[in-house]
């Protein structure tokens, strides 16, 4: 075939691509949709099936075994759910989920009440209200491997800056205030520094809920005369509670699997009054390299994990619908 | 009425002002252990540890000078009979009576969460991007389904991911490599990247690439040169909380790298001097360490809650 004829088609295919329906236009001219739905959501598919899939699917099956991965030599046992048993029958493990569950209980409370009492406040829009809040905000960005070591300077009985001010306030002599080696104060160190961390995080989320209020319900209920408080509790909190239930659950997640703050504060002691899930857990896998018996843990904690982000998404797409 | 005189949903000037000093009072007092952070690393290490804590104190770079040397103890006469000293640290450690015996571990450090943290970036970008646009415009089967997976892969404790993923890099020699936690954090991240990027998408209306289209670009075309232009905003928000989250990461570099491929955030605790934590120096690196992410917070601060929700939250 002559060149002129092939441009003739070309421009014959072009043409009758133009009055064709848009679908099958698209396919003459370039790939179909479906083929560039797939290729643009495939690797992104296999990443996430290398990197979390089968490693999740191989944790799986090494948590029926007894196989240590400091020892690659040794043969491998199969031991059915020997694993699984053993951890929920240990005392130990129960003591770690006593410590987490302290832990993310009294983290919730404090960041939702400081974190909406602040979202409150800063929704009276004040003069200067958005510096403070960008203010407000920077702790959460920040690493809380690297700023909760540093914590540790500022936990300090003698040098420390938090053992001084509370010394300073409260009377008592600064050798008083071990926050780290203290059995019933280091609980509370890890609580405080989460706290001043994520406070901010709980106070956006409210501060959207409060904006998402229309003002009109506002203004029906002024006309109503109905009083502060009761607009606060009749209005307010309950229009605000799905974006608060939404911080929340997700702070609940992220506490539950805490590992770098407190590992850098406490590494879990004294003792094991601070070794919350995620520390037991590497201690398990990487120091006494028992690596079925943690795969099993593992297994257990992703399991209650992924309860929490099936409602965490639940949540999510209520508060997106307003 | 006064109520009826202004708006109702404008509080009166007295609970604004008291709003305003509370706000003031707890956003200061939040301030204090970064202020402390950034005073350390100004401090020599005498002052750091002195009784009562020091707030006024004479301004020194020792900690910075102690961040990026490590340096050996010497005899006095050693040190008189050494050439005159080249700088400021090297004065200030000869008064110590040491001598600096080279560079630290910390640049290498730095420079290995620089790497990872872009490289990670880009591929979660990259990846995201093109999954978010087919997410977005497209009816994908069982879409519901598949961007729940994605965001449950980034919530699964570290540690847990963290076994498995030792074994998997191990046999593949991934140990202690960028390339290995590249990977890992473009996985990580890439949840993020495709629910914000999504988001961002939904946003820019269809029509802009059915015109392109009709005019005779093909569906790649119209992405290209319609869709990325448009988003530009969003894919920066999104690529600047995938790098802040890198940057931050603690657990997985703890855990899987040791030395070449170590990161910051594992490598700062372990800085001693002599006789315990060097705290200036911790705070020097800490400061460094803190500063791009202060930045990007300023920069990004319209787009935070969108950010910290996976993009549900917009306003």
């Amino acid at each position: 075939m002559t060149e002129t004829s092939s441009t003739l088609l070309d421009r014959a295919t072009e043409a009758a691509a133009r009055r064709t329906p848009d679908g099958i236009a698209k396919r003459v001219r370039g790939l179909s949709d479906r083929m560039v739905a797939w290729l643009f959501i495939a690797p992104t598919i296999l990443l996430l099936l290398a990197i979390n899939i089968f490693p999740l699917i191989w944790a799986i099956q090494l948590s029926f075994t007894n196989y240590r991965a400091n020892r690659p030599n040794e043969p491998i046992k199969n031991i059915g759910l020997s694993n699984y048993s053993r951890i929920l029958n240990d005392a130990d493990t129960w003591i770690a989920m006593q410590a987490t569950a302290h832990f993310v209980f009294w983290t919730i409370v404090l960041q939702t009440v400081i974190g909406f009492t602040l979202a409150y406040l800063i929704d009276r829009k004040f003069r200067g209200h958005a510096f403070w809040t960008t203010i407000i905000l920077v702790p959460m960005m920040l690493s809380p491997a690297v700023v909760g070591n540093f914590w540790r300077f500022l936990y300090e009985p003698q040098i420390g800056l938090f053992a001084y001010i509370v010394s300073f306030v409260t009377g008592l002599p600064t050798t008083d205030i071990q926050m780290l080696s203290n059995v019933s104060l280091a609980p509370w160190s890890i609580i405080i520094v989460d706290t001043w961390m994520w406070t901010p995080y709980v106070m956006l989320i409210c501060l959207a809920g409060l904006r998402s209020i229309p003002d009109y319900i506002y203004e029906a209920a002024e006309v109503d005369r109905a009083s502060n408080w009761r607009q606060f509790w009749s209005i307010t909190l309950p229009m605000a509670l799905p974006f608060i239930m939404l911080a929340v659950l997700f702070r609940g997640i992220e506490n539950f699997k805490m590992f770098d703050m407190v590992n850098l504060l406490t590494g879990g002691g004294p003792g094991s009054t601070t070794e919350v899930a995620s520390i037991t857990l590497k201690r398990e896998a990487f120091e006494k390299w028992r690596t079925g018996y943690s795969s099993a843990f593992a297994i257990i904690l992703f399991v209650a994990v992924f309860g929490l982000a099936n409602i965490y998404v639940k949540v999510l797409n209520r508060v997106k619908s307003r | 009425m006064s109520a009826a005189a202004h708006s109702v949903v404008v509080p009166s000037t007295t609970a604004k002002r008291v709003a305003a000093t509370l706000v003031i009072v707890y956003a200061l007092i939040s301030m204090i252990p970064l202020l402390w952070i950034f005073a350390t690393s100004f401090k020599t290490p005498p002052d750091s540890i002195a009784y009562p804590p020091k707030i006024v104190f004479t301004p020194s770079i020792e900690g910075y000078c102690n961040l990026f040397t490590t340096r050996t103890r010497q005899t006095r006469e050693y040190i008189d009979a050494l050439p005159a000293p080249t700088g400021f640290c090297d004065e200030t450690t000869r008064k110590r009576n040491m001598v600096i015996a080279g560079p630290s571990n910390f640049l290498p450090r730095f420079v290995n969460s620089l790497v990872i943290a872009f490289g990670s970036t880009f591929c979660a970008v990259f990846l995201g991007t093109l999954a978010a646009y087919g997410f977005s415009r497209f009816r994908v089967p069982l879409a519901d389904d598949l961007l729940f997976f994605i965001l449950s892969t980034r919530m699964m404790p570290p540690i847990a991911v963290a076994i498995p993923i030792y074994l998997m890099y191990r046999e593949l020699g991934l140990s202690d490599t960028a390339l290995g936690m590249i990977l890992l954090y473009t996985a990580v991240n890439v949840s993020l990247a495709v629910w914000l990027l999504k988001g961002f998408i939904d946003e820019i209306p269809r029509e802009y690439e059915e015109a392109a289209m009709i005019d005779g670009y093909t569906r790649l075309q119209a992405f290209r040169k319609v869709v990325l232009p448009q988003a530009t905003t969003g894919i920066a928000a999104t690529a600047i909380f995938c790098l802040i989250f890198a940057w931050n990461e603690y657990a997985f570099a703890a855990l899987l790298t040791s030395g070449t491929a170590q990161t910051a955030p594992p490598f700062i605790p372990t800085i001693i001097g002599e006789g315990g934590q060097d705290w200036p120096a911790v705070a020097a690196g800490t400061t460094i360490f803190l500063v791009p992410i202060l930045v990007f917070t300023i920069l990004l601060r319209k787009q935070l809650l969108r950010g910290i929700t996976f993009g549900a939250v917009r306003k």
